[in-house]
């Protein structure tokens, strides 16, 4: 056996690079002859308009081309975009046209392109450009839209409903008639955007020879843009190329599909010259996919003892202008909504509403949270409502470890029932709490209590579908010189592919790690891929990296065993060599490098009898069902009831996504998400007005995570290998993010008991704390 | 308007030991000056308002966010980057600490990152973990959660 790498902290093959500033993304490529693009946006939330007038921006030396949407030419005026997720919900699928037709729907919509020598001027010009809008009435509010006054967000728009999702199964009915208690909660959640550091950048590159078109991209789905611009441009998938290179975070919002890739890609193609458009964070805040706001209407029924018989409710889900994304985000708020709980019923309708706002799709964990944040708030309310340990709710009500595989009863988008596969949910809670010192807090907070300090203490739990399917495909192939190149097509935003495709392969194959070179996500030249979202790559692409890796052994050792003249089972692989093994009395030796010559002979050659050419093999083996990892959270803060000010003081996560790869890498993962999840609890707050002009367009206004806020995250890990992959691995890239914003919340409220304050909404800032405490006092000092 | 904003004016500055004389439009920052004119693409810009601190280099030893600066300001400083740390193939310790501990993952904060540290240390070695992250309240990671960013920080600090 070779080195084991499987397991172990291996340090990143990709960091160097990076580390050298020689990282090479969207902006750093240039071409010959490459221009730049700026886009003109909507600065109104909802206008018909007018009529353009560019001739001015036309006018400024260096600008080659200004583009309306009637400028792209036929058949773009009449063709607006397709979602990329079609579902019989959608009671209107309404897709934006390329460029703004005669309406704009919210701000930041493309409204013109102007393609220019430098971006500067590019920018210059769009300030000539003047556009005559006629404002109409906007819906900023997903809570208003259905309202019997609301104003359509499209024109002609009899209802806002863009359509509804439903999560029902059980008797509902009956577990209210039977329930000893029944709570009813109100919240309202907000999660910010993408925000990763690198925006959304493009170039696309038109070859009139080959008549091809190739598109740089800082796509998490590289495959998916390259089909959905095919059949867009009803033209053939090898007519277009997307490439990645390396991508600044993705978080979500990277998928796409977005207006500006296509009107590069016709632009591109109209010039024949090379174009580039770099969003710049004040666009990103607007043109770049979030993921808006939710408002649930909850009713929870349970027994004396907390034990949940079923919960129901209705929840307003806001779409923005657009429908990109199908009701995928929707789906995500419901489907996962039992989570780690045995819930014997279940009735929650969600209507998706459109508004005048930027277009929405998952970010980190997409509905995950959400529907995670709704079942701990009713966790936290049946706990509130009959004076339980909150610890004591969870641990009534969770899936015992004898019931897996647990089927609850629900069913995911695919149609299929939802399975939970392996965990042990009880374990985790009590790795948890053990940790974060929950045991001997109570006393800790008293005595803080006393001296003015209020300490609290707040509890998350979570599951997590992960690795959906259907696949990511992975190549593994020796080369002469020894080299192992490993193909992928999932993208990368910084996740360590290479390194933990890497391990599995060489660990497999019986090369040492350094020989592995890897490659991904370019339509052009690797296997088929899917999208890197939904914590789905390693359930995908790590048993095809297995699978192809094994392909590869069996088909090494068989003509090693005959050019050695040796039995197969006297030979093994290690450091890239096959070896006969001490018991078999040879000292018998062939590099993979050798046997791959072989098979690859050129002129007067001949390749082995029986064989293919090439050592190499491709693999599109997945998971055979959903992993579901898991999670328990517990959050210690220290508010200050005269500012506000809520102090992050510990932060505890106890995770299971099955078989580590990499432990590093997984810590990197949860670490990252825990703090994405605490930006949405606390910080990351998008600001409308009443008109729907966004106010937080810079992150002085808009907050993200800083070092100086974070408390100490620690992370525990309990491995339960999934049973749907030989490895034995479930998703990790969302497991931090999904359960955060209830510890934390919780949290507050449980310093801010003496108060009755119940914080409810997320985020929640300084300020909604004084005004939840001042309300507080008033009405106790009314009683 | 672009017509009025080509005024240009001649720079000589020293960028990782090399030293330019370079024509530049007075309106262009340093991070695009860097980048465009240098083609030292190793300095992200991430937020173009002094905020995020991708862009961070040191201009005459001191963190700068090079898109709060215009080219034309750095006449006559020596400035390093990101492309200027590593000894050849020799990374400094501040970059193979950052590997040690995945204080990296995107790669698109770290240039910044590695600027503030490099620059911070160097004038308090020995800082604690608090210290740490104040040097890095100026740049943001949307990856990491920062917690391996002051790791790697504290351990070199400490040697």
């Amino acid at each position: 056996m070779g080195m084991r790498y499987f397991g172990t902290s291996v340090q990143r093959q990709e960091d160097k690079k990076f580390l050298m500033g020689q990282g090479r993304y969207v902006d750093d490529i240039e071409f010959v002859g490459m221009l730049h693009g700026a886009f003109l946006r909507a600065e109104i939330a909802h206008a018909k308009i007018n009529g353009i007038d560019a001739s001015a921006a036309r006018e400024i030396p260096g600008v080659h081309a200004v583009y309306t949407l009637d400028d792209l030419g036929d058949p773009y005026p009449d063709k607006p975009m397709t979602t990329a997720y079609a579902s019989p919900l959608l009671k209107q699928t309404i897709c934006q046209h390329l460029l703004a037709k005669d309406e704009v729907c919210f701000v930041g919509q493309t409204v013109a392109l102007v393609v220019a020598e430098s971006r500067h001027i590019a920018e210059d010009a769009l300030s000539r450009i003047v556009v005559d809008y006629e404002p109409l009435p906007a819906v900023a509010d997903c809570r208003d839209a259905l309202d019997d006054d609301a104003p359509p967000t499209h024109l002609g728009l009899e209802s806002n409903l863009v359509g509804n999702f439903y999560g029902k199964f059980g008797d509902i009915d009956a577990a209210f008639a039977e329930a000893a208690h029944t709570f009813k909660v109100d919240f309202h959640e907000h999660r910010g955007g993408c925000h990763a550091m690198e925006c959304r950048n493009i170039i696309t590159n038109y070859d009139p020879g080959k008549d091809e078109t190739t598109v740089y991209l800082t796509t998490q789905s590289p495959f998916l843009i390259r089909r959905l611009m095919a059949r867009y441009f009803e033209e053939d998938e090898s007519k277009i190329r997307v490439i990645c290179p390396d991508v600044g975070g993705g978080f979500g919002p990277k998928n796409g599909p977005y207006a500006e890739e296509f009107v590069l890609a016709i632009v591109s193609k109209q010039l024949q010259r090379p174009v580039k458009w770099i969003e710049d964070r004040r666009e990103h805040f607007v043109a770049t996919n979030t993921q808006g706001d939710q408002m649930w209407h909850m009713e929870i029924a349970c027994e004396d003892d907390g034990k949940i018989l079923g919960a129901r409710g209705r929840v307003i889900h806001d779409m923005g202008a657009f429908v990109p994304y199908g009701l995928l985000l929707p789906a995500t708020s419901v489907f996962p909504l039992p989570g780690p709980y045995a819930l014997p019923a279940l009735d929650v309708t969600l209507d998706a509403v459109f508004t005048n706002k930027t277009c929405t799709s998952p970010v980190r964990g997409a509905g995950r949270p959400n529907a995670a944040y709704a079942m701990e708030r009713l966790i936290e309310t049946v706990a509130r409502g009959l004076k339980l340990d909150p610890a004591d709710v969870r641990r009534r009500n969770f899936v015992r470890k004898d019931q897996f595989p647990y089927t609850t009863g629900g069913t995911l988008p695919s149609g299929d029932p939802a399975v939970y596969d392996s965990g042990d949910f009880h374990s985790l809670l009590d790795m948890a709490l053990y940790k974060a010192g929950y045991p001997g807090f109570k006393k800790r907070q008293a005595a803080a209590r006393q001296e003015g300090r209020y300490l609290g203490m707040g509890i998350s739990s979570c599951i997590e579908d992960t690795g959906f399917g259907p696949y990511e495909g992975v190549k593994v192939k020796v080369q002469p010189s020894g080299k192992v190149l490993l193909q992928t097509g999932a993208a990368s935003q910084g996740q360590g592919h290479q390194t933990v495709y890497s391990q599995i392969v060489a660990e497999e194959l019986g090369v040492n790690i350094e020989s592995i070179v890897y490659q991904s996500a370019d339509t052009g030249t690797v296997p088929h891929g899917v999208a890197t979202a939904g914590s789905r790559v390693t359930a995908n692409a790590g048993p095809a990296s297995q699978a192809a890796a094994r392909l590869v052994r069996k088909k090494a050792l068989k003509l090693a065993a005959e050019v050695l003249e040796i039995d197969e089972d006297d030979l093994d692989i290690e450091d890239g060599v096959v070896r006969a093994i001490p018991e078999s009395g040879r000292n018998v030796n062939i590099s993979l490098g050798d046997l791959s010559f072989k098979l690859t002979p050129l002129m007067n050659g001949k390749v082995p009898e029986g064989y293919e050419p090439e050592l190499e093999a491709t693999s599109f083996t997945s998971s055979t069902g959903v992993p579901h990892a898991s999670g328990s959270s517990v959050a210690e803060v220290e508010v200050d009831v005269e500012t506000g000010e809520v102090k992050l003081v510990n932060y505890v996560i106890a995770h299971d996504c099955g078989n580590m790869i990499n432990p590093m890498l997984v810590d990197g993962q949860i670490v990252g998400g825990v703090v994405h999840g605490i930006g949405n609890a606390l910080f990351e707050r998008m600001v409308y007005d009443e008109n729907a002009q966004p106010m937080s367009m810079n992150y002085g206004e808009f907050l993200l995570p800083i070092a100086t806020e974070m408390p100490p995250i620690q992370v525990l890990h309990q491995e339960t290998p999934s049973p749907h992959n030989e490895l034995g691995v479930k998703g990790a890239g969302e497991g931090g993010t999904i359960p955060a914003a209830n510890a934390i919340i919780a949290a507050i409220e449980n310093a801010l008991e003496p108060f009755g304050v119940v914080v409810n909404d997320h985020p929640v800032d300084p300020q909604r704390i004084c005004e939840l405490l001042d309300a507080a006092q008033d009405s106790a000092s009314a009683a | 308007m672009s017509e009025q904003n080509n005024d240009e004016r001649e720079i000589t500055l020293t960028v990782n030991g090399k030293t330019y004389r370079e024509t530049v439009e007075t309106r262009i920052h340093l991070a695009d000056f860097l980048r465009l004119q240098l083609k030292l693409t190793g300095t992200h810009l991430g937020c173009e308002h002094g905020v995020c601190g991708a862009c961070t280099i040191l201009v005459d030893g001191e963190a700068v966010r090079s898109c709060l600066m215009l080219a034309v300001q750095a006449n006559g400083s020596d400035v390093t980057t990101i492309e200027g740390l590593a000894d050849g193939e020799e990374l400094t310790p501040i970059q193979k600490a950052f590997s040690e501990h995945h204080a990296l993952q995107c790669g698109f904060c770290t240039s910044g990152m590695i600027m503030s540290l490099t620059a911070y240390i160097a004038e308090n070695p020995g800082a604690d973990e608090e210290a740490i992250r104040e040097a890095i309240s100026g740049n943001i990671c949307r990856c990491t959660g920062y917690q391996s960013i002051v790791a790697a920080g504290v351990a070199v600090a400490a040697k």
